[in-house]
């Protein structure tokens, strides 16, 4: 059985990535592109290395890569951050088939769930939290960090500057283009994690697509969250629950169409998304300065 | 050395027109590089890709059938993107089109229904795609809902809907189990243009349509809102344009014209509704709309020549056993080198060596 926290885990790891990268004022629309060449590169690192780590190591590796290309687009070369963002999940949807062909069929052993004897065999709570895979207290601990450094120390408060007036930041000395480049680079690292994961943990093969719109509903959990670590924890939990609901439910056989349980998330995406900016008329709590482009003059 | 961009007087039209080229020579040689790498002759597997196909009349063909529908979505994206309204969905809006116009000719099947029912399809399905198209733009202005992620989930919503209807309700009951529904009726069907060949009546839709976007752009008030909200916005303001109603506009025409361009594919060369009737025509028109420079005529080039990779693509597959994503690579790339040549219609680019610089006025 699927636990609601592995569901969830991809969406918050990806998600994590991309509050970073907006929070320093970039948006990177090709998170579903870096999650699925993630996917590929992980999977392939671990079935030709036979180690999961090496295989999430590939994963955060091929993330970056992809999104150092969207850097060089958009912070390089001062292209439209939505059209290029496009372009990276366009390329990486080719990529990942090209990457992946040759392992599609193939299976290796899923990450290992935690188990200490005791603790683990609780009823409810223990299997939560005692008998996950790493990934999920790795996700945990990663949102934790990331809300440490950006509101209690210096380099945060630096990032999210930038974030809400580069021209400001940029008077100030601060290098924008590099520290942003920083952010797109995290949130690479963590979309092809968070692909990784989706082959290492959560299914131990690889099929093409295998994504399904994870990267673009992590994107709009980023809105969800209002660009806040603590309510991202929150909103990624809720679309786990509502993907396991739906796969539960369609395991039951309410007489619902299988395919109406399948678009459950996407139309709950959609329904959050209008609920959220609905409530949120008054004024935008979105980074200031995102999504523009910033060409410091010398 | 660092990159620096400065900014240029006023846009510079030579590399404006030079720029598509420049990208697609680039993204040329990039392939070039990638297939050295999977191991096959990089001139071979270009000229199977780019100048086979135009050297037999079916593929030609071919080339005009894949075309349609990129074209004409491209033009509806195109309006959208000029007004910054960001439709990603037309993938979504081409499927619903395709499925509103085939429950029609799912409806009047084995009547005797007269030439009327191909017109209602048609219709329908723009219907259809323009209000599925309004989901996402009324979210936008009315709740400020971000189109780009709204339009895009509606693409996995429209997939499932057609799947759940080929493989329940509407399944061909003599269809031996497979997900499709039978073939339409040859009232239902959109006529060819050349008796047992490929190239159909939506070919000249498609033409139409383009001419109909170029006047639109460069003849009415309406395209010239649309121009100036997306350029200026603030200049708009003052004009007293409607930013808001013409997000609703071009959301709705774009998506009436990946309506229509699902019906008619449904209704033309496919024949029947079933499952995979798009190799990603909605995705791959935003390239097409970009590398047409945003530009009607642009758009019919750049859509032939987009369509020229899809058959490009099954060509080196069968005859040099070149993986089918490398098509969807090429098309990412191309776009990459696309948006950045375009960077350089407003910037001179310029490397300077990154010597610290000289602290001046220190005496």
């Amino acid at each position: 059985m699927l636990s609601v926290l592995a569901a969830s885990t991809p969406l918050l790891l990806a998600a994590t990535g991309e509050l970073v990268t907006e929070r320093a004022g970039v948006l990177n629309l090709g998170v579903e592109g870096m999650m699925i060449v993630g996917a590929a590169c992980g999977f392939g690192g671990a079935w030709l290395s036979g180690s999961i780590i090496i295989g999430a190591l590939c994963g955060i590796v091929a993330g970056i890569l992809m999104s150092l290309i969207f850097a060089l687009m958009t912070l390089g070369l001062a292209v439209n951050q939505v059209a290029t963002g496009l372009a990276l999940t366009i390329l990486g949807i080719g990529l990942s088939g090209l990457i992946g062909a040759r392992f599609v069929g193939e299976k290796i052993t899923p990450a290992p769930h935690l188990h200490i004897p005791g603790l683990s065999d609780i009823p409810l709570v223990g299997r939560i939290l005692f008998g996950e895979d790493g990934f999920v207290y790795l996700s945990l601990a990663l949102i934790v960090a990331v809300w440490y450094v950006l509101y209690r120390t210096r380099p945060g408060l630096i990032l999210r500057a930038c974030g809400d007036n580069h021209v400001s930041a940029h008077a100030l000395g601060y290098p924008v283009l590099r520290i942003r480049m920083y952010a797109v680079m995290f949130g690479g690292a963590c979309a092809g994690l968070a692909g990784a994961y989706l082959p290492l943990a959560y299914t131990p093969f690889f099929i093409p697509g295998m994504t399904a719109g994870r990267g673009w509903i992590a994107l709009a959990l980023v809105v969800f969250a209002s660009w806040r670590p603590g309510r991202l924890v929150a909103g990624a939990y809720l679309f786990g629950a509502v993907t396991i609901l739906q796969l539960h439910a369609q395991g039951a056989g309410l007489g619902v169409p299988s395919q109406l349980m399948s678009a459950l998330p996407y139309l709950a995406t959609v329904i959050v998304l209008v609920l959220i900016s609905r409530a949120r008329s008054g004024g935008s709590t979105a980074p200031a300065a995102l999504g523009t482009v910033f060409v410091p003059d010398r | 050395m660092q990159l620096v961009l400065e900014k240029r007087a006023e846009r510079s039209t030579g590399i404006a027109l030079v720029s598509p080229l420049i990208a697609i020579a680039l993204t040329l040689v990039t392939m070039s590089i990638l297939f050295a790498i999977l191991g096959k002759n990089p001139i071979a597997a270009l000229g199977v890709y780019f100048i086979d196909p135009l050297t037999d009349s079916y593929s030609l063909q071919e080339i005009a059938v894949k075309a349609t529908p990129l074209v004409m979505i491209a033009i509806g994206l195109s309006l959208c993107y000029l007004a910054n309204a960001w439709n990603i969905g037309a993938e979504g809006q081409f499927l619903m089109g395709a499925v509103a116009g085939s429950w029609l000719a799912v409806k009047t099947q084995g009547t005797d229904a007269g030439h009327w029912v191909l017109p209602a399809m048609l219709l329908l399905g723009a219907i259809a795609g323009a209000l599925y198209a309004l989901i996402p733009a009324l979210c936008k202005v009315r709740f400020g809902a971000s189109e780009i992620l709204t339009s895009l989930m509606l693409v996995y919503v429209a997939d499932l809907l057609l799947d759940y209807l080929v493989r329940g309700p509407w399944r061909d009951p003599k269809g031996f189990n497979f997900p499709t529904t039978a073939e339409f009726d040859p009232v239902a069907t959109v006529p060819v243009l050349i008796e047992g060949g490929r190239l159909h009546f939506g070919s000249i839709i498609a033409l139409a349509v383009v001419a109909a976007g170029a006047v639109l752009l460069g003849r009415t008030i309406k395209g010239f809102e649309i121009r100036v909200v997306g350029a200026a916005p603030r200049a708009a303001r003052f004009g007293g344009f409607n930013a808001n109603q013409l997000v609703l506009v071009t959301f709705a025409i774009s998506g009436a014209l990946a309506g229509l361009a699902g019906i008619i594919e449904v209704a033309g060369p496919i024949g029947h509704l079933q499952p995979g009737i798009s190799p990603g025509y909605g995705f791959t028109a935003i390239i097409v709309a970009f590398l047409g420079r945003l530009n009607p005529v642009g758009i019919l080039i750049a859509g032939l020549f987009l369509a020229l990779t899809f058959i490009g693509g099954e060509q080196a597959q069968i005859a040099m056993k070149i993986p089918l994503d490398v098509t969807k690579v090429f098309q990412g790339i191309l776009l990459f080198y696309v948006l950045a040549c375009d960077s350089l219609i407003l910037y001179r680019f310029r490397f300077i060596s990154a010597s610290p610089k000289v602290q001046s006025g220190a005496h």
